[in-house]
């Protein structure tokens, strides 16, 4: 199971100095003992060679994070508007609705789009599957539970995957019948000890990939419900994850709480790289170079005060939309970090906002129940 | 706490900043005069100003500050919205802003409401009077200490001076406004299920070199971004003209040119749209190498298949792709070899992982360059479509119909029949509906 919450706590004589105290379990050496806290602080302690105090090592590795950053600036570095100064400037777009979808009585939490590029899902209350194109609702399933935070289609378009408050992912296959009670086909495959944030399918319908309250992203096989790879790494709630179109479709994003986002091999369930961000500035949307290994550019602007809650690139990677706690939605050039349009088609927080497949255009859910569509 | 409340208390602190901040002025209220207070046009004005954005964004800016209770209107204090005109409104007080009072508690509304209702009888509108009673119910136990505070705030506000009473008594009302909405009104202040957070303060602020990448792929696929340029024939949700996903769906007998330039980007591009795919098996079997792409496929997968029918799959890639003596051997090198069959002895999900990977990067390094140079490839780029515009109807009757495409479901579903030859194939495409 995902869990990394619990402590186990038992009470009793502790291993090292034989008083009865609240214990806590640990391995050394491979050896599970029982030590109370005090005299695991001075076993953490004993770690420390001759000469050395904690406040030494403490100063020592400030030091090295110093030279770290020296050797960082030696690179000769620019802003990422700096080299994109000889792209051209792009004029104010002008982004219109095309087409709400309303049938949702709550609010919409979360949406994805089918590899038909027509087609697509999304999540209140109810799970409505709907032809997005004709605004044509074609099923809707009611969940037991109030929050449904995540909703993925898969690839093959046959399958879709949701869960949230009730801290599984269950898979429903589509059907054709429109009376057919989705309900009864249900199928739980991803258990987590709090609230899924975000699932995913991996390439196919047969893995799905699920994040989670409770601090943990996994892996799953959907045919059978195994867990096939736990990413433990996060100090605090994962809210969200996306995967990396990469040659050998390995690894996978995932933001957290605890201001990380983390990249993970998927294979081996190891972090492979972290991104942090400085408390005071959480308004703003960031960009991070994977293989340059840090932060590239900002996206705020002093008049926006509230967060973004979701963003989605534009086919290019030129223009990105994110959508705001302030109900509006803000797009941006990435290049050159500038704002180029906001919207204001919404009555309440954007929850969710993600590009179609094709790129032919957005769609934005929000709290105020309902979907829209936007292309230029 | 949400942060937002962090920015925003910033903006109302520099609203307030003696130099240069809001110009305030006494507002008459009946007959009383109400020191520091602002119109909602000065607001806006000065939005605009201070952060150099539209009106409009000005006018959603002040809405929330006024929603959030930073702001209270004097003259309609249940109407919490910023009118851009002469209409009054001052600062909230710092004791009752959202950061330093929330949640409210069950105690401070019992007391304020049995303040109203001891002030002036009746006074108490039909939400209030339920929650009243509803409190009185669940805190029963502290209603004596509730009647006293209530009596004692009231005997200590009446020796204020009027004007202070009633800026006093506004900014609680406002302050339980936002706290206590009457039903029917949007809960400002619901933020969704609990979220752990945790507080990192390492700053991280460096930038690289790989920029110029990133610029360059963001040109590169311009032309291909609908959004930024537009696509040929026209956008199916601009003109309700479908012809767009038509003339671009996996099983066109003659792709767009676009498509076909994009399959030169990259050779993820080129796998990654099945039509290349085809195409470049095609290739390969004229350079009788297609076993490449055949192996690659398989181990695809083996890869995102069942975890159940990995044993299985893996036996037949040996069968086919990697036993001595294979109708489809495939050429990886003999360390990469060794190590893939004596890890098949215990199959899992990435045991064709090495192998893999030779025969992709052989393939893009060898295969996909000379396929880009090839006859096969430069004649589909040739004889590629680049399709009319057409503009968007300008007549709202000449709209076109809407129909709903055939469900994915649906197109596996028929494969299936038609093995079978079922009857219900009729009923099968009344899952398909238009709509006007």
């Amino acid at each position: 199971m995902c869990d990394q919450t619990f402590v186990a706590i038992t009470f009793g004589p502790c291993d090292s100095c034989s008083q009865n105290k609240p214990l806590m379990n640990i391995y050394l050496q491979n050896e599970p003992v029982n030590y109370c806290s005090l005299c695991v602080e001075l076993m953490a302690c004993q770690g420390l060679a001759k000469g050395e105090t904690v406040s030494t090592l403490r100063a020592e590795s400030e030091n090295l994070k110093a030279k770290l950053e020296e050797e960082r600036a030696k690179l000769h570095d620019v802003e990422l508007h700096q080299v994109a100064e000889k792209v051209e400037t792009l004029g104010q777009f002008v982004i219109k609705t095309r087409r709400t979808l309303k049938g949702h009585g709550n609010k919409v939490l979360c949406m994805d789009w089918c590899r038909d590029k027509r087609r697509m899902v999304s999540s209140s209350q109810v799970i409505m599957r709907s032809a997005a194109v004709c605004v044509l609702q074609e099923h809707a399933v009611t969940m037991p539970c109030t929050w449904v935070m995540a909703c993925a289609y898969a690839p093959s378009g046959c399958v879709i995957a949701c869960g949230g408050l009730d801290n599984k992912c269950s898979v429903y296959p589509l059907s054709l019948d429109k009376n057919e009670n989705l309900a009864a086909k249900k199928k739980s495959v991803a258990m987590h000890t709090n609230y899924l944030s975000a699932c995913s399918f991996t390439n196919s319908d047969m893995q799905l990939l699920t994040s989670s309250g409770d601090g943990t992203c996994a892996l799953w096989d959907v045919e059978s419900g195994q867990l096939l790879q736990s990413f433990h790494g996060h100090s605090a709630d994962v809210l969200s994850l996306d995967l990396a179109p990469s040659e050998t479709g390995n690894t996978f994003v995932s933001g957290g709480c605890d201001k990380k986002a983390n990249v993970w091999d998927m294979r081996s369930g190891q972090n492979i790289q972290s991104f942090e961000t400085h408390e005071s500035d959480i308004n703003s949307c960031r960009l991070y170079d994977l293989r340059a290994d840090r932060e590239v550019a900002i996206y705020s602007k002093e008049s926006i005060i509230f967060g973004a809650s979701s963003v989605d690139f534009s086919l290019s990677g030129r223009l990105l939309f994110a959508g705001y706690n302030d109900y509006n939605i803000n797009v941006w050039d990435v290049l050159k970090g500038t704002r180029v349009a906001i919207l204001f088609g919404h009555e309440n927080r954007v929850s969710t906002v993600r590009v179609s497949p094709d790129g032919t255009a957005f769609c934005s859910g929000s709290w105020d129940n309902t979907l829209d569509f936007n292309p230029v | 706490m949400s942060f937002y409340k962090i920015t925003m208390e910033r903006v109302i602190v520099s609203m307030q900043d003696p130099d240069m901040g809001m110009k305030m002025r006494n507002q008459r209220l009946l007959i009383t005069v109400i020191p520091h207070a602002m119109t909602g046009r000065d607001i806006v004005d000065w939005l605009i100003q201070k952060y150099t954005i539209t009106e409009e964004e000005a006018l959603h800016i002040g809405n929330f500050l006024v929603k959030y209770g930073y702001i209270y209107p004097l003259k309609e204090p249940r109407n919490l919205c910023l009118k851009q005109d002469e209409t009054p409104y001052r600062f909230q007080t710092p004791y009752y802003w959202t950061s330093t009072r929330w949640p409210a508690s069950e105690l401070d509304y019992a007391i304020y409401l049995a303040k109203k209702n001891i002030r002036k009888q009746g006074e108490l509108i039909e939400y209030e009077k339920e929650c009243y009673n509803a409190l009185h119910k669940r805190i029963n136990h502290t209603w004596d200490f509730v009647v006293m505070q209530a009596r004692e705030q009231l005997r200590a506000s009446k020796q204020r001076r009027k004007a202070d009473r009633i800026v006093l008594e506004c900014q609680e009302q406002a302050y339980w406004l936002i706290n206590r909405p009457p039903p029917g009104v949007m809960d400002i202040l619901e933020q969704g299920p609990d979220r752990r957070n945790v507080a990192n303060t390492r700053v991280q602020l460096v930038s690289g070199q790989m920029l110029a990448i990133f610029v360059k792929y963001c040109e590169q696929y311009q032309d291909h971004d609908p959004i930024m340029q537009g696509c040929l024939p026209s956008n199916p949700w601009i003109t309700d003209d479908i012809m767009y996903w038509n003339m671009n769906s996996e099983t066109v007998t003659m792709p767009t040119k676009l498509r076909v330039e994009r399959w030169s980007f990259s050779f993820m591009e080129l796998l990654n749209d099945p039509l290349g795919r085809k195409e470049l098996l095609t290739y390969l079997e004229k350079e009788f190498s297609a076993e490449n792409l055949c192996f690659w496929q398989a181990c695809e997968e083996v890869r995102h298949g069942e975890a159940s029918k990995i044993a299985a799959k893996v036996d037949e890639v040996y069968k086919q792709f990697l036993a001595p003596g294979a109708s489809r051997w495939v050429n990886i090198d003999s360390k990469t070899m060794e190590k893939t069959l004596e890890g098949i002895k215990h199959p899992h999900r990435f045991v064709l992982d090495d192998a893999q990977m030779h025969i992709y990067f052989l393939m893009k390094k060898d295969s996909y360059p000379r396929y880009l140079k090839s006859e096969l490839y430069k004649n589909l780029l040739a004889k590629a479509i680049v399709p009319q515009e057409t503009k968007k109807s300008v007549f709202p009757f000449m709209r076109r119909q809407r129909h709903s495409s055939p469900s994915p479901a649906l197109v596996t579903q028929t494969a299936e029949d038609n093995g079978k030859a079922k009857p219900s194939a009729a009923k099968a495409n009344a899952g398909t509906a238009s709509q006007i």
